[in-house]
């Protein structure tokens, strides 16, 4: 009874200090109107902040004093040749960056060219800038993560191959790593791929692991949000979709454009059909990536958000009660999507590089809708 | 839509498959190659060792049936053996007692030959005898002829008397 009572009081007061916490860095990440956020809509816009790239890499930020925690990150530009600069000179969006005679401004998260004063032109019908934007190749917050993580993954990988050198099974970490290998490899690219696993694993492995890993860096307070980012989940699906095309023999080409089984008509019927297959299979992949993970992040950052809604004893603990539901389910989703991402990769290789004899019902494998 | 357009950073993009391509470029040489290389020879070794275990139990049960016909021969031979020992010995006794009867009926046969033998020629000399005797007689009775014929007559009924007792 007495240790439940502290236990109790613990909780109580791990839970105040988290909110307080909490409150504080809401408060600082209004950066834009400075000030707390505490109203629906400024949490809206600190929700889209957040799933927003970056060009600084902030820990924590105080609004109210307008300090920011972090460091600037480059920013590289190209716009009637290249602009290097650190995006410590846009002061968070305050400040314009004047390069060979051109303004750039910071704003929510994106540069724009403006005039000497930074104006901001908005057309009628669109809710986004109407300005000018160069092409930018920045550092962003998101580069430096993927960096992170490729280096990370390589020195992981690369101890666990040489591990094998000195003994037959992984010691330490590497047996940690080694099932989710033979994992990939057993569940996802043999009974998918079928016989010509090989050639795909280094690619399979690859995006599982990178996928994996981000999606759980997006669950630490860091506010990194790669795999919610459209560009990237962009990025993946068009590697699968490349590979999947380079890969496909003969046979998957003749089920594309000139189906056999069935009759003339129906064959010149289906072949556009199979034609947008090629790109709404790889699209969908882009497609759930990027939902799953934003979504994640905007329910969890939402709920939290409504703590400083109702701001009260009794609405705080319960969302913070739903947050920690919905951060173990995110956990979940986190190694989930990176598991569809690759097997749906493994199974569009595995129909590309499959021997078809001849055409029998057996071969119409139904395709997993997930 | 226009949001996703709007968020869409080639930048971004572009880092993101130069970041991808060359990781799975690096980690296929120092990292996939190496490990699934090695988990495949592992596992051959494994597959190895379990089917050389089966074989070897295999063998094992080959040579423990091998043992157990041998087993069985040796003791269908040696059950072989003693009976036809036993049958030998039936027969050399049965043999024996067969010889020893015909020994035991010549030697008989013999003996019964001898004994007529034997009976013949003392038949033969008491035939002699008796015509000695009779000579003698005869002499006797031609001796004492001459004194007392009634006398005579006496001594030769006596004297054949004597003959049939013998």
């Amino acid at each position: 009874m007495k240790k439940k009572n502290i236990a109790k009081v613990y909780l109580t007061v791990f839970i105040a200090f988290l909110s307080i916490s909490l409150n504080a860095k809401e408060k600082a990440e209004g950066e834009q109107e400075g000030g707390k956020v505490d109203t629906k809509e400024e949490i809206k816009e600190y929700i889209d902040h957040h799933l927003a790239d970056s060009h600084y890499f902030n820990f924590l930020s105080d609004g109210e004093a307008g300090e920011h925690y972090g460091f600037p990150l480059p920013v590289i530009l190209w716009d009637n040749g290249l602009k290097v600069f650190s995006s410590g000179k846009f002061h968070h969006g305050e400040e314009l960056v004047e390069i060979d005679g051109q303004h750039y401004k910071l704003y929510h998260s994106k540069i724009y060219k403006t005039d000497a004063n930074g104006t901001i032109n908005y057309s009628e019908e669109s809710e986004y800038p109407t300005n000018e934007r160069p092409l930018d190749f920045s550092i962003t917050k998101n580069v430096v993560t993927m960096i992170a993580v490729s280096l990370l993954m390589f020195l992981m990988f690369s101890a666990l191959a040489s591990a094998y050198g000195k003994k037959d099974i992984p010691t330490k970490f590497g047996r940690f790593l080694e099932p989710l290998v033979i994992y990939v490899r057993d569940d996802i690219a043999k009974p998918n791929i079928g016989p010509k696993y090989r050639k795909y694993m280094s690619f399979l492995l690859t995006v599982f692991f990178f996928i994996w890993v981000l999606n759980l860096i997006g669950m630490t307070p860091l506010g990194i949000n790669v795999t919610g980012n459209i560009a990237i989940t962009f990025a993946l699906a068009l590697i699968t979709f490349i590979i999947v095309q380079f890969s496909g023999n003969k046979s998957y080409w003749k089920h594309i454009f000139w189906m056999p089984g069935v009759p003339i008509p129906m064959k010149i019927v289906l072949a556009p059909i199979e034609v947008l297959g090629m790109f709404t299979k790889p699209f969908a992949l882009m497609i759930r990536l990027f939902a799953n993970m934003t979504a994640g992040h905007v329910v969890i950052m939402s709920l939290l958000g409504l703590i400083f809604v109702f701001q009260n004893w009794i609405a705080g603990p319960a969302f913070f009660g739903f947050t920690i539901f919905i951060s173990i389910i995110e956990l979940l989703v986190a190694f989930l999507q990176a598991y569809i991402f690759t097997l749906l990769s493994a199974l569009y290789i595995g129909m590309a590089v499959e021997e078809h004899d001849d055409h029998n019902p057996a071969d119409n494998e139904d395709i997993p809708v997930l | 839509m226009e949001k996703l357009w709007n968020d869409f950073s080639f930048g971004l993009f572009f880092w993101q498959i130069i970041i991808l391509v060359v990781l799975i470029l690096l980690l296929k040489k120092f990292a996939w190659k190496p490990i699934l290389d090695s988990l495949n020879s592992r596992e051959e070794g494994i597959k190895d060792a379990l089917a050389s275990a089966a074989n070897a139990r295999k063998e094992m049960q080959n040579l423990k049936s091998d043992n157990e016909k041998l087993l069985q021969e040796a003791r269908a031979e040696r059950d072989g053996i003693l009976r036809e020992a036993r049958e030998m010995k039936e027969k050399v006794v049965a043999d024996a007692a067969e010889e020893a009867q015909k020994k035991a009926d010549r030697i008989v046969a013999q003996a019964k030959e001898s004994i007529n033998l034997e009976k013949q020629a003392a038949m033969a000399e008491l035939k002699n005898q008796v015509a000695e005797l009779s000579v003698e007689i005869a002499e006797k009775v031609v001796r004492k002829e001459l004194s007392n014929p009634k006398e005579q007559h006496q001594l030769i009924e006596k004297m054949i008397g004597d003959a049939k007792l013998n």
